[in-house]
């Protein structure tokens, strides 16, 4: 039932499509919640295995559609229903273990969907309110039409870079560490009663881990097209970088992606009282056994990550190879033209569009999405190509259902003629049909 | 954490730095003398990246800072991985911070990074290897978890040191499971490290082109970064095949007398999967860009099949 999102996400302004990507998205995930655990009590397993594939059919179509958007907010709108499909991806994967009694793994994969709730709520949050201000500045929101933002917005383009990489899912900012949960509660699921089940819980994890490739394919698009390159439009040239509140708003958003992503074990702490009341088991105790800053599930000697050791070791990379290469290099440095393999003429429009760069996942899956093509001809003199993608889901499923209303409302309208008589002829018909059904 | 098996931290990070152009210029050496050519050396890489270091470096107009720093985040990010696969000893204190899944999540950020370096100036051929990055990024990624998962499911661990430790362990015999995974693990590591028969790491104009396309603008010490970098990310990849298939051999943890013999070993597990590289390299075509979508399907079936083999046959 995702259809009206990305149509709802470029109409609304952008502090609102953050609140309602952040927070309202989320109430249905809390319904979930509360409906299967508190009032059902999940006593079928296959419940959560219904879950689990809805869920993950949900994300691989919302990452596959987001990928050939070419509207920046409508690429965030199909981004967030990747993340619900996620979101329940865990939830199907908690009920799995809660009937099957492992509190201690339902406890895992429940941690990982909330902690993936909280993650989505701050990037996206973060990229609205950043396609805001892009909105903002240069009135456009088709990413064909921009580029080369990070010279005329270069506070917002950094500022971006956080939430970019964070919903790309990279180490070590806060996507990956609730992606990193799922995956361990997917891998530690062999020992399951269903056999069958032991065998496709580690394939759902690959089609999750596609997900995520794909949501870094995504990423790369958006960023790449918006912020990077040469401006594909005259008009952007003449833009002004985000406003400061604008900035102190943002900034909160990227010290919460950061804190997310570098002391997973507090965040963890915290959601343990969920846990706790749904599945009467809770992580906490098991992921700070080897102190806060390694995250460890079950124990150390199965699965650990720490995300600040890893910042670390980066940071001193890069600084210790800066200061190498600055002691032992001359330093010299020019500007000269871009080189491109030596071809003189080049323009901005040489770069990829939204379109192409999108154009692989559209080949690869074009027989998942409705792609309408116009070729030209070879004796064209103008030579057009238009390429079109549809969301089969409006024909297959929408579209159907709005034809049997829009009949069913005719053939009644039928019964309504305006004459005064044929009403009273109802109102006997009707009267006598429940006498007759009295007696 | 003890002082040795910090120095012995220490110690692999020194040696992958410095060793990983070493196997390139082995790599290349050798294709050399399959294809009857006399080569340049195995020390030409190191030639190579002096003569860059030496060199002024150019910048296009367009270039943004991001595209300044990202060979130096590129170089971090591969040293970072190559130096945490135990290949030599399973005694790596920083191991235990990055497990397999997070090595795997090291890689895509190394591969976000370049394919943003490489959209920055705004060129026709930038954008398009970074596409073309994505595209063979986002097909190999599901096939090198699966592996992965393969081994961390026969060990119940995904931290690294586990796994070699288990593996090492069991005797020398051919698991089937291991077998498809490490079919599976080879095809990845052509197409991530750009080699023949996904991408030409030897071509410098061609339509055809991945990674090259990504790295025309760079230049002077930012090419020998990138050069370097890539040299450590096929040392990192050829040391998680290492690790996960043919680990015997590895010292264990304190066990120091065990170390000359597993350096040894590790060189000649080396010099015959580089020599194995550069085989397959020379036996094979380059293929379209658009049947990479089915070898790297080949790749991930392979994996799964993998996988269902261990739990049909194996436990």
């Amino acid at each position: 039932m995702h259809a009206w999102l990305p149509e709802a996400h470029p109409a609304a302004p952008s502090p609102v499509s953050a609140l309602m990507s952040g927070i309202m998205l989320k109430t249905a995930i809390y319904g979930i919640l509360r409906v299967s655990f508190d009032l059902l009590g999940t006593q079928i397993w296959w419940w959560g295995v219904i879950a689990l594939a809805l869920g993950l059919v949900t994300a691989l179509f919302g990452v596959i559609f987001a990928a050939v958007q070419v509207d920046m907010k409508r690429l965030l709108a199909y981004s967030s229903i990747e993340n619900i499909g996620i979101i329940l991806v865990g939830i199907g994967l908690t009920i799995i273990f809660h009937t099957s009694d492992k509190a201690a793994l339902a406890a895992l994969a429940l941690t990982a969907s909330l902690y993936h709730s909280i993650n989505h709520a701050f990037m996206k949050g973060l990229l609205f309110l950043g396609t805001g201000s892009i909105l903002h500045a240069t009135g456009e929101r088709h990413l064909g039409k921009l580029g080369g933002l990070i010279h005329k917005m270069p506070n917002l383009a950094w500022i971006m870079l956080v939430g970019t990489l964070a919903l790309a899912g990279l180490p070590p900012l806060n996507g990956f560490v609730s992606e990193w949960l799922m995956l361990q509660a997917f891998l530690l699921s062999p020992g399951l009663p269903q056999a069958y089940i032991n065998m496709l819980v580690p394939i759902a994890a690959a089609a999750l881990v596609l997900v995520a490739a794909l949501a870094g394919f995504m990423m790369v698009k958006f960023y790449g097209v918006i912020f990077l390159g040469q401006p594909r439009d005259a008009r952007i040239g003449v833009v002004h970088d985000a406003g400061l509140w604008e900035r102190i708003g943002m900034l909160c958003m990227v010290v919460g992606c950061i804190a997310l992503g570098i002391f997973p074990t507090f965040v963890i702490l915290h959601l343990d009282f969920v846990t706790e009341i749904l599945v009467h088991d809770s992580l906490g105790k098991s992921a700070v056994q080897s102190g806060w800053s390694m995250l460890t599930p079950i124990a150390a000697e199965r699965a650990s990550y720490s995300p600040l050791i890893l910042l670390f070791i980066i940071v001193t990379g890069v600084v210790l190879t800066m200061l190498v290469v600055k002691k032992f290099y001359h330093g010299r440095l020019r500007r000269g033209a871009t080189w491109d393999c030596g071809y003189p003429e080049q323009s901005a429009r040489m770069q990829d569009t939204a379109e192409g760069f999108g154009q692989p996942i559209r080949q690869i899956f074009e027989w998942f999405m409705g792609v309408v093509r116009k070729m030209p001809t070879p004796f064209d003199l103008h030579p057009h190509y238009h390429a079109e993608v549809h969301d089969r889901l409006w024909d297959l499923f929408y579209v159907p259902i709005k034809r049997a209303n829009e009949m069913i409302g005719q053939q009644i309208g039928k019964l309504q003629h305006g004459r005064i008589h044929i009403y009273l002829l109802y109102s006997f018909i009707t009267l006598l049909a429940l006498l007759a059904f009295v007696e | 954490m003890n002082a040795s098996a910090l120095l012995l931290q220490l110690m692999q990070n020194v040696l992958v730095l410095l060793a990983a152009p070493l196997l390139l210029g082995w790599i290349n050496q050798c294709r050399a003398w399959l294809q009857n050519r006399s080569g340049a050396g195995v020390l030409q890489p190191y030639r190579n990246l002096i003569k860059l270091f030496h060199k002024d470096a150019v910048l296009a107009f367009g270039a943004s800072p991001l595209f300044r720093i990202t060979p130096y985040i590129l170089l971090a990010c591969m040293w970072l991985a190559a130096a945490l696969v135990p290949v030599l000893a399973t005694d790596l204190p920083l191991s235990p911070a990055v497990d397999v899944i997070a090595l795997v999540g090291i890689f895509a950020l190394a591969r976000v990074f370049i394919s943003l370096a490489a959209m920055d100036i705004g060129t026709a051929f930038g954008s398009l290897g970074a596409r073309r990055e994505m595209l063979v990024g986002f097909l190999a990624e599901p096939a090198l978890l699966m592996v992965l998962f393969t081994a961390s499911t026969i060990s119940q661990s995904t931290s690294l040191i586990t796994i070699v430790e288990t593996l090492a362990h069991k005797q020398f015999v051919l698991y089937p499971s291991m077998t498809f995974a490490a079919v599976a693990f080879v095809m990845v590591l052509l197409a991530e490290n750009a080699r023949i028969p996904v991408d030409n790491p030897s071509t410098h104009l061609e339509l055809t082109m991945i990674h090259e396309a990504m790295i025309l603008e760079y230049s002077a010490r930012h090419l020998a970064l990138v050069e370097w970098a890539g040299a450590l990310k096929l040392l990192a990849y050829m040391a998680i095949g290492i690790a996960l298939f043919i680990p015997y051999g590895i010292a264990e943890a304190g066990n120091w007398n065990a170390l000359p013999l597993a350096i040894v070993l590790l060189t000649l597990k080396l010099l015959l999967a580089g020599a194995g590289l550069a085989f397959i390299e020379t036996i094979s075509a380059k293929m379209r860009i658009f049947r990479v979508p089915e070898f790297m399907g080949t790749a991930f079936l392979l994996a799964v099949l993998g996988l269902l083999t261990h739990f049909l046959l194996e436990t």
